[in-house]
C-alpha cells in the first residue's frame, strides 16, 4: 500500500492505495465520488472521464499513484459555487442530452474538455471528439445539441 | 402554443440534475457495512462436462469466506423459464433446467461454475484463479441448422436440440401453401437478423444483504422489473415469501430488455447473504456482462412473399430458426413466437399468413428480448421482402406499400395473424414521411453524391408495433405465466402534494417527469407538487415493470384509474365541506364548485379536511386520500410509422455513410414531445447499429469473438448523422384512457430494414446486381456483395 495525495474538486485529499487501484477506484470506492462511472474493462466507454490537470482523461487507464500531487475535476466538481448546475451541466438538461444518465459524467466532461479547447466547435468537430464517449440511450443527437448550445452560451 | 405543464409539454426533466451532478444512486454505488464480494469463476469451454471442481486451496487463500459450487446449491430451484409455448401439434416445449451454479455440464462460455467471497474483489478473483476445474471437454454446437441435424445434445435429458416447432396460424398452413403455388409472382429472401448484445451502459450488478435477526433479505439489483425478480426469485428459486424479501432496483443505467430478466447472480448473492450472514455484492465487468447478459435477435429466416403482377399481397409464408442459447431465459421463449409471428402482417392487408418458428439450444449464451423483441425480426424480413418483390415487380418502393396498406376506414381491423389493429393512419405517416425526408429531392441529391463517385441511395419502408401486450386472460391462455397489468398508488399528502409509486420502472424513460404531468392536469396542480417513487418493493404495489413499450400505455393508464378514484372521493369531501351533493361538484384547475353556484374550495382545503377530519363525513366516508388501481389493458396498442434513409456508398472499400435518416411515427397522442424525441434518437441509433456494425460472432469452438468493445461495434457519435423526427401524425389509441401507444421499440423496430433497403437501392442504382447483403453491413460484407 501506498499513499496518494491530490487535490479533488477543490479539495486536498490522500488515501491509502495498492499499486493496481486504478484513479476511477479510488475516486469511487476511496473517495466516495461514485459519479465517476465505469462502463467498460477496456477504456472505450468514456464513463469514467475526469480532468487530470485541466485535461480529459479515462480514470480507467490510470493508476491512482499516477495522478499522485494532481489537480482532479470529477462531475461532482461541475456544479457552479452556489450548487447550480454549471453551463455543461444545464445544457446537457436543457437539450435533453442524457436518459439513463449513466455515460453522462463521462460525456460532460468530454464536453467540457473539448469547449475548453475550442468554443465555436462545428457538429463534425463534436461528434469526432465524442468518438472515445459511449452512449446507448441518445443516439448522440441531444448530447450534441447540448454541446453547441453550451457553446453559444460560454460564447455569449 | 406549446404548453409548459402537463400532458403536451415538454416539461424539463425532474431525473436530471442528480445524474448530471454525479448524485445519481446506481447499484453499483450501493454498499452495506460489513459487505463480501462475489467473483464467479466462469466456463471458458462452451461446452462440457465437468469431472470435478476442487476448491480447497482456493478457500485457504486470504480474506476468502467461502466457495461454494453447483453441488453446494443443492435443493435449490432453477431459473424459471416466464412462457410456455405450445408447438404445433399442441405439445408443450422442451423446458430443460437452468441451474443457478452448473451441475454436471457447462452449457455456454460465461457459465458459472463456482462462486468465491471474499473480503474485497481482488482477493475474490484470485482465489478463483486457485480453483481446479477439470472439464472433459464436448463438442459445441453454434449453428442453428447443425444442432438439429444430429449435433452433440445442449440438455442431454430432452434428446434434442429443438425446443419447439411453432406454427401460426396451424390452421391456416395449406391455404398459405395453396395461394403461394398459385400466385402471379412469387418473391423470396433468406435473410439473417444478426446476433446482438444489448449493452445497456450499467453493467449488471447485484447486492444481497440479510437481516437474521428479522429473517429478511434485500436484493439491490439493476432490474427493469423488481417486483417480478421478487416473484421469480422467491418463489421459484430460494422459497423466500414476499414479506420476507425486498428486492429494490434503484437508478439504472439503461436495460433495453436485457435487466428484464432474472438472472443467477441475483439468486445467488441473495443466498449466499444468508447462508454467510453478510452483505454480498457482484459486480459485472464488461467482459463478464458479454458472455452472461442476454443477447437478442438471432434468427435465420425464410420468407415467401406472393403477389398480383400488380403488387397486391395475398399470401406471407415464413420459416424461422430462432436461437435460444444454452438455456431458457426468462422470456425467450415468446420472443421468436408471440411477439414475432403476430407482427408478420404489418401495415398490410396481406389475406393470408404462416409463420413457422423452430426454436433451437445451442452452447451459447441465452438470447432474451432486446429492444424491440420479435418485432424487429418481423419487421425486418417483411420490409426487406417487400422492397425486392417491389425491385421485381418494377414498382416503386413506396408506392407498393401505399398500395397494400390497412387503410383509415377499415380499424379496427382483425389481421390473420390474431391482432385487431384499433387505429392507425398509415398513408398519413407516409405522406409525412415525403414531406420531411424530402423525397422528392433525391434525384437531386443522388446526382451530387455521383459527382463526387458515391452512389447514393434512398431505403423507405414501414413498421407496426404492439405494446402493452395484454389483456393477462388472453396472454395466459397463450402461455404467459405472469399477469401483464399494472400498478399506481396516488398517495395525496394532507398539504395537497401528491406522491404516485408506480410498478413501472425507469432505467432513461424519464417516468418521474412525465408520470406528474399526467397527474398534473388531472388535479390541476403544479408539476412540482408530485414525486414518483418507483423501483422499489418496499414502496410500491406489485406491478409489472417496464419493458416493451409499455410504461405509459398500461402504467399511465394504471395512474390514470388511481388518480380517477382520488377525484371521486375528493368530490365527495368537497361536497361535505360545500353541504351540496356530490353529483353537483365540478373539479376544474384544482378548485371544486357546485354547480350553478359561486361555492367552490380549493384543493389543498379538501387535502387537510381528508386528513384533519374535524369537520368530515366519518359515518360515511374513511378519511385520507390515497388510492391505488390495478390496470389490465383490453387490447395491444400499435405505434406505427414509416421510416426513410439516405446513404453513400464508397464502392471502393464497401463503406456506408448515413446521409439522411427521417422518421414518421404515430404514437398516439404524446404527453413529453422532447422525451418522445429523444426516444426515436436512440431507437434509431440501435437499428442503425444493427444494420451498419453490431455483431456478436461466435466461433465454431463456441468462442464469443467480439466480446468486449474493442471488437463489438457499438454505435458512435460519428456514425449517426442528424435525425429528423415527426410525430404529428396521432390516431389516439381507442382503448386506454390516455389515447397512448408507446414510443420505447419504435426507432430499433424500423430501422434497419430502412439502412438495408437504403444500401442495396444504392448499389443496384449502380448496376450492381445485388439483392440482399445480411446485416450487419459492414464494410467488407458490401466490397464482397460489389467484388461477387
Amino acid at each position: 500500500m501506498a499513499t496518494v495525495h491530490m487535490v479533488v474538486n477543490g479539495r486536498e485529499v490522500s488515501g491509502e492505495v495498492e499499486g493496481r487501484t486504478l484513479l476511477s477506484d479510488f475516486l469511487r470506492n476511496g473517495l466516495k465520488l461514485t459519479g465517476t462511472h465505469i462502463g467498460c474493462d477496456t477504456s472505450q466507454c468514456g464513463a469514467c472521464v475526469v480532468h487530470v490537470n485541466g485535461k480529459a482523461i479515462k480514470s480507467c487507464t490510470m493508476f491512482a499513484l499516477e495522478a499522485s500531487d494532481s489537480t482532479v475535476t470529477t462531475i461532482e466538481g461541475m456544479a457552479n459555487e452556489d450548487g447550480s448546475l454549471g453551463i455543461v451541466q444545464q445544457a446537457f438538461q436543457d437539450h435533453h442530452g442524457l436518459q439513463c444518465g449513466f455515460c453522462t459524467p463521462g460525456m460532460v466532461m468530454s464536453a467540457a474538455a473539448l469547449l475548453s479547447e475550442n468554443l465555436t466547435p462545428g457538429e463534425a468537430e463534436i461528434r469526432d471528439y465524442l468518438e472515445g464517449n459511449i452512449c446507448r440511450c441518445t443516439g448522440y443527437q441531444n448530447i450534441v445539441k447540448a454541446i453547441q448550445g453550451a457553446a453559444e452560451e460560454l460564447a455569449a | 402554443m406549446p404548453r409548459d405543464q402537463g400532458i403536451g409539454a415538454s416539461s424539463a426533466r425532474r431525473e436530471d440534475v442528480r445524474f448530471l451532478t454525479g448524485n445519481g444512486r446506481y447499484t453499483d454505488d450501493f454498499n452495506v457495512h460489513g459487505q463480501k464480494y462475489v467473483h464467479f469463476l466462469r466456463s471458458d469451454v462452451a461446452h462440457g462436462r465437468i469431472r470435478s471442481v476442487n476448491t480447497l486451496a482456493a478457500a485457504a487463500m486470504p480474506g476468502v469466506i467461502a466457495v461454494f459450487t453447483g453441488e453446494d446449491l443443492e435443493g435449490i430451484g432453477g431459473l424459471p423459464c416466464g412462457w410456455l409455448v405450445t408447438d404445433r401439434h399442441g405439445e408443450p416445449m422442451n423446458e430443460p433446467g437452468h441451474p443457478v451454479l452448473a451441475v454436471g455440464k457447462v452449457r455456454h462460455v460465461g457459465d458459472p461454475i463456482a462462486a468465491v467471497v471474499a473480503d474485497s474483489v481482488a482477493e475474490a478473483s484470485d482465489a478463483a484463479e486457485a480453483i481446479e476445474v477439470d472439464i472433459e471437454e464436448l463438442p459445441a454446437v453454434i449453428n442453428m441448422a447443425a444442432a438439429l441435424e444430429g449435433g452433440s445434445l445442449v440438455h442431454d435429458e430432452i434428446g434434442t436440440n429443438l425446443c419447439y416447432d411453432w406454427g401460426f396460424v396451424e390452421d391456416s398452413r395449406e391455404a398459405v401453401d395453396a395461394a403461394i403455388a398459385e400466385a402471379e409472382h412469387v418473391t423470396s429472401l433468406e435473410l439473417v437478423n444478426n446476433r446482438l448484445v444489448a449493452n445497456a451502459m450499467e453493467p449488471r450488478v447485484a447486492l444481497g444483504d440479510y437481516n437474521a435477526s428479522n429473517d429478511e433479505s434485500t436484493l439491490y439489483t439493476t432490474s427493469q422489473n423488481p417486483h417480478v425478480i421478487r416473484l421469480l426469485m422467491g418463489a421459484f428459486v430460494l422459497q423466500i415469501p414476499e414479506h420476507k424479501l425486498r428486492v429494490v432496483a434503484p437508478d439504472v443505467g439503461g436495460g433495453f430488455g436485457s435487466k428484464i430478466f432474472h438472472y443467477a447472480e441475483e439468486a445467488f448473492c441473495t443466498l449466499a447473504s444468508r447462508r454467510l450472514r453478510v452483505p454480498v455484492k457482484w459486480t459485472a465487468s464488461r467482459s463478464e456482462a458479454f458472455v452472461t447478459d442476454a443477447h437478442g435477435r438471432d434468427h435465420v429466416t425464410k420468407i415467401d412473399l406472393a403477389l398480383s403482377k400488380d403488387g397486391k399481397f395475398k399470401a406471407i409464408r415464413t420459416s424461422t430458426l430462432a436461437n435460444l442459447g444454452a438455456y431458457l431465459s426468462t422470456f425467450s421463449t415468446s420472443v421468436p413466437t408471440w411477439l414475432h409471428g403476430t407482427l408478420m402482417a404489418g401495415n398490410y392487408t396481406t389475406p393470408l399468413v404462416y409463420v413457422n418458428v423452430r426454436a433451437v439450444f445451442t452452447n451459447t449464451v441465452p438470447v432474451d428480448a432486446y429492444r424491440g423483441a420479435g418485432r424487429p425480426e418481423a419487421t425486418f424480413q417483411l420490409e426487406r421482402v417487400i422492397d425486392k418483390a417491389a425491385r421485381e415487380l418494377g414498382i416503386d418502393p413506396v408506392e407498393i406499400r401505399r398500395r397494400n396498406f390497412v387503410q383509415p376506414d377499415q380499424f379496427p381491423y382483425a389481421t390473420p395473424v390474431a391482432l385487431e389493429y384499433d387505429t392507425g393512419n398509415y398513408p398519413a405517416t407516409m405522406d409525412k414521411l415525403v414531406e420531411i425526408a424530402d423525397l422528392d429531392g433525391f434525384a437531386a441529391r443522388a446526382e451530387e453524391s455521383a459527382s463526387r463517385g458515391r452512389l447514393r441511395g434512398l431505403g423507405v419502408n414501414c413498421y407496426i408495433e404492439a405494446c402493452g401486450i395484454a389483456p393477462s386472460n388472453l396472454v395466459g391462455q397463450l402461455g404467459a405465466r405472469a399477469g401483464l397489468y399494472e400498478s399506481a398508488t396516488v398517495r395525496v399528502n394532507a398539504t395537497g402534494s401528491v406522491t404516485v409509486m408506480t410498478g413501472c420502472h425507469s432505467h432513461g424513460q424519464s417516468h418521474e417527469t412525465t408520470f406528474p404531468q399526467v397527474v398534473s392536469d388531472m388535479l390541476g396542480i403544479d408539476e412540482g407538487q408530485i414525486n414518483v417513487l418507483h423501483g422499489d418493493t418496499a414502496n410500491a404495489p406489485m406491478g409489472m415493470g417496464t419493458y416493451g413499450s409499455r410504461s405509459i400505455a398500461v402504467g399511465g393508464s394504471a395512474i390514470v384509474r388511481a388518480t380517477e378514484k382520488i377525484v371521486a372521493k375528493a368530490k365527495r369531501i368537497a361536497a361535505h365541506l360545500m353541504e351540496a351533493s356530490a353529483d353537483d361538484i365540478e373539479f376544474a384547475d384544482g378548485v371544486f364548485s357546485v354547480a350553478g353556484t359561486d361555492k367552490s374550495v380549493a384543493w389543498g382545503d379538501v387535502c387537510l379536511t381528508a386528513y384533519v377530519p374535524h369537520n368530515y363525513p366519518l359515518d360515511k366516508l374513511e378519511p385520507g386520500l390515497e388510492e391505488t388501481a390495478f390496470y389490465d389493458p383490453a387490447n395491444f396498442t400499435f405505434p406505427a410509422g414509416a421510416y426513410a434513409c439516405e446513404v453513400e456508398v464508397d464502392t471502393d472499400t464497401g463503406a456506408v455513410e448515413i446521409c439522411s435518416f427521417a422518421a414518421a411515427d404515430d404514437f398516439g397522442n404524446v404527453i413529453n414531445p422532447m422525451i418522445v424525441d429523444g426516444q426515436v434518437h436512440g431507437g434509431i441509433a440501435q437499428g442503425v447499429g444493427q444494420a451498419l456494425r453490431e455483431h456478436a460472432i461466435y466461433d465454431s469452438n463456441g468462442q464469443l469473438l467480439t466480446g468486449s468493445y474493442m471488437d463489438y461495434a457499438m454505435p458512435r457519435a460519428d456514425d449517426l448523422p442528424s435525425l429528423v423526427v415527426d410525430h404529428s401524425c396521432q390516431t389516439p389509441c381507442t382503448h386506454n384512457p390516455l389515447g397512448v401507444k408507446g414510443c420505447g421499440e419504435a426507432g430499433a423496430i424500423g430501422s434497419p430494414p430502412t439502412v438495408v433497403n437504403a444500401v442495396i437501392d444504392a448499389l443496384q442504382r449502380g448496376g450492381y446486381d445485388v439483392d440482399h447483403i445480411d446485416m450487419p453491413l459492414s464494410p467488407s460484407r458490401v466490397w464482397e456483395a460489389i467484388n461477387g
